[in-house]
Formats: C-alpha cells, structure tokens, sequence
C-alpha cells in the first residue's frame, strides 16, 4: 500500500499502532530503553486507518500493531522485535538512528 | 412414641461455590430414633444398628414363650390388652424404619452426588500430579473443559518432566556421547515448548485462571510473572551451573541477559498500562442503568489483549530457552536443562512440603 511504504521510507524507524494497543505500548517503551525515538503511527486515529490495517494483515502482520519497520524494510511484530532483540541482532539495525550520547 | 423422626435437622451446608442449591435437609439423626447415641451416623454404622433394632423390634412380638406362660397368671383381658399394645407398637417401628431407611437411601444417592462434584471441583481448582499444593481449593468452580483438559495436562507434563530430569541425570553420569546426549537436549527443550503450546490453548479458555498461576503450586507462584516464569531470572539461575565457560559464551550469556532484562521491562509496563485500561473500561459510568451488557462488553474485549501478553512473554521464555542453547555446547545445555528442572522440581517440592507441614505461631 502505498501509504505505508511511503511512511516508512519517510523514517527511519516507523511503527504503526493504534491508541489501545497495550503490547505496540511495549515496543515503544522497548525502542526507547534503547535509545532511539520511532515515529508511531495510531491508525485508528487515521482516517484510511481500515485499509492500513488489511494492506498489514497482507504483509504477515497477524496483530496487525504493532507492525515495526527500520530503514523502510517490514522487521514484523512483536515477536520478530523481541527474536532479533535476543539474539543480539536488533541494535545494530538501529545503531544508525540511536540518540548519541551526551 | 417418639415422632420426632420427620424433624428437620440441617446436619451439613454445602458451600455455593459447588454448585448445589438445596441443602440436605431433613436428614434424620439416629438420636431421633429410639433415643440412642446422637453421634452423626456412618452409613454403614447405621445399617448395622438398623438390623439390631429391627431384631428387638421384633422380639417384641415373638418374645420367648415363657413371658406368656408367665402372664397367664394375670387376667386375660390385661393380657390381650398388653398383646395388642405390643402389635401396635411393632406396627409403629416397623414404619418407623421404613421411613427411616428411605430417607437414608436418599442421603446415600445425595451423598454419592456431592462426592462426585466435589471431586470434579478439585479436580478444577488444584495442580493434579507431583505438587500435593492442597492449601487451596481455588478456583471458581464454574465447568470450563478447556481449563480441565490443561489442569490434567500439565499433570501428566510435570510427569513427564519428572522422568526427563532423572534420564538427564543418568546420561550425563554415564558415558554418552555428544551425538546422544543432544537427543536430551533437544527433547528437553521441545518439552518446555509443548507447554507453551498448551498454555495458549488454556489462555483462549480463560486466561484469568492461566495468569493467576492457580494451576502451579505456591513457591513457584511467588515468582511469577505474565503467566510463568520470568526468563532473566532463570539465566541467573542457570549461569553459576554452566561453568566452566569461555569468556565469548560469558559475553554472549550477559548481553542475552540484558536483552532479556529489557524485554522484560517493556512487557511490565504495557501489562502496567492495560492493567488501567482494563480498570477504566470497567469504572466508566458505573452508575448509569443504560448499557450496562455494552460496558462488559467493553471490558471483554481488552481480556483479548491480556491473552496476547501472555502469549508475548511465553514467546519470550521460548527465544530465551533457544538462545541459551545455541550459545552453550550440547554438554553445558544438558547441565542446564538439568539444573533448571531440578530447580522446579525444588519449587514444587518446597510447595508440597509447605502446605503439610503448617508452621506454628511463635
């Protein structure tokens, strides 16, 4: 959809949500403890919000929020966040966006 | 005479909670029945004390002939009188224990009804297997199959695992080897996994029950957290166990930790904040009378976000188990496995030995 595509081309780490959703909660407060600000994307505040949310579920997205993606690529939901986070490999995905140290 | 028989004495109040609406009421005291011991009767006990009396009911009637030898001497009309006396009164007790013995059958079959609802109950409310955690009849009462299927499945998992730890104590005393060894290893894990497959099929039935932990004994629901077991604890459980390590294995082991730690973190706080949604969503517009079914609608719809958490932090055990054993060799893995399930083994037992050993007030 072409909507989603160009929103996460526009940031550098985009995650679509919706204003309830306790576990996209999670994954903020996760990117945060990390150090980098994602652009958050409520689509029930979005008035194309129902076809975002198909165009996710076509992805692979099962949720379908939180859908995560980094440099414009789809990383997945929670699960696919938390899998990479674990086995080291989420960092360095986000190390380009990280907040530098003062 | 005594008729003091058909008075109702309310002997035993069933709790709510079994389901059962009408106590056992008119349930005849023995006492009521020729004034004898008040006791509450066994009903085996009673059937026996029934055929004595009926033999000394009926020795009444068919007493030994020398008692009427000796009453010939007194006139007849006293005679007939005490005969029908007698007739009458065996009349009496023998309907007397009619009425006696159906009331007992029908407290036999009641009786026979309570056991079995009372044992379907614990059979909801406590751990069936290793942990005898008896402290608690729990849970609600109410028949959810889904819940009974997982209470008897986790009883036959911790069986399982309980054959598990003792054949992983035997192989890494013995001489296996690595090929072998990791058959263990890879059982052991795929075991843990199955448990996580059963406890998203329980949270879909009830996930208050699965998130209360009811269904684990107490020690290990003093540490639970999102439905099980909180997976930075267990490294640190673990890691003094896998030694020795080389310093890439120690390296890698802290950084998962970390991770772990972190995931952690934001889990608690999305649960912090569905915890207020929920109770919002509960308390909104408490004391209007419209759309009162909308509000518990309301309210139900958040539980399918408590289901997804739960299931996020199984997922979470699970990549934990799984980077712990891609990092460690097989020989270290199988220490692990062994240390963790040796580590609830203790839980449970501690639980166990807890609730049969009460502690005295000092």
């Amino acid at each position: 959809m072409e909507k989603i595509v160009k929103l996460a081309s526009e940031n550098g780490i985009l995650i679509f949500s919706k204003s309830t959703c306790c576990l996209c909660y999670a994954v903020q407060i996760l990117f945060q403890e990390l150090r980098v600000h994602p652009r958050v994307h409520e689509i029930d505040h979005d008035p194309e919000g129902k076809e975002i949310e198909k165009a996710l579920m076509r992805m692979g997205c099962s949720g379908p929020v939180p859908a995560v993606f980094i440099g414009g690529k789809l990383v997945g939901s929670t699960n696919e966040v938390m899998s990479l986070h674990l086995s080291g490999s989420l960092i360095p995905l986000l190390k380009p966006y990280q907040a530098s140290l003062s | 005479m005594s008729t003091r028989m058909n008075s109702a004495s309310t002997q035993f109040v069933p709790s709510r909670r079994m389901g059962i609406h009408e106590p056992i009421h008119q349930m005849a005291m023995w006492g009521d029945f020729k004034g004898l011991d008040t006791s509450p009767p066994m009903i085996l006990e009673v059937e026996a004390k029934l055929d004595n009396q009926s033999e000394d009911t009926s020795h009444g009637i068919d007493g030994p002939s020398n008692k009427y030898d000796q009453e010939a001497s007194k006139p007849a009309d006293k005679v007939l009188r005490r005969l029908a006396q007698n007739r009458e009164a065996a009349r009496k007790s023998r309907l007397r224990k009619k009425a006696y013995v159906q009331q007992l059958e029908n407290s036999k079959v009641r009786l026979i009804q309570l056991e079995q609802e009372l044992d379907r109950a614990r059979r909801q409310g406590l751990h069936v297997g290793g942990a005898l955690d008896n402290s608690q009849l729990g849970y609600s009462g109410t028949t959810n199959p889904g819940i009974a299927t997982f209470e008897m499945e986790y009883g036959r998992w911790v069986e399982e695992q309980n054959r598990q730890i003792s054949d992983l104590k035997n192989a890494l005393h013995s001489d296996i080897g690595d090929v072998e060894l990791r058959l263990f290893v890879e059982s052991g894990m795929r075991h843990y996994f199955d448990l996580f497959t059963m406890k998203a099929t329980a949270a879909r039935s009830d996930v208050f029950y699965l998130m209360s932990g009811m269904w684990k004994t107490a020690a290990e629901r003093f540490f639970f957290w999102i439905g099980g077991f909180r997976p930075s604890e267990l490294l640190k459980v673990l890691l003094p166990h896998l030694e020795p390590l080389s310093e890439q294995q120690r390296l890698d082991l802290c950084n998962l930790g970390q991770s772990c730690q972190q995931a952690e973190d934001a889990l608690s706080q999305g649960m912090e904040k569905l915890h207020q949604i929920i109770a919002e969503t509960i308390a909104a517009r408490l004391l209007g009378d419209e759309n009162y079914y909308q509000q518990i609608g309301a309210a139900y719809e958040k539980l399918d976000a408590l289901v997804r958490f739960v299931g996020q932090a199984d997922h979470l055990r699970q990549e934990t188990l799984q980077q712990i054993s891609r990092i460690l060799t097989t020989r270290q893995a199988a220490r692990g496995l062994l240390a963790l399930g040796m580590y609830f083994q203790r839980l449970r037992d501690l639980s166990s030995h807890w609730s049969s050993h009460p502690r005295e007030s000092t």
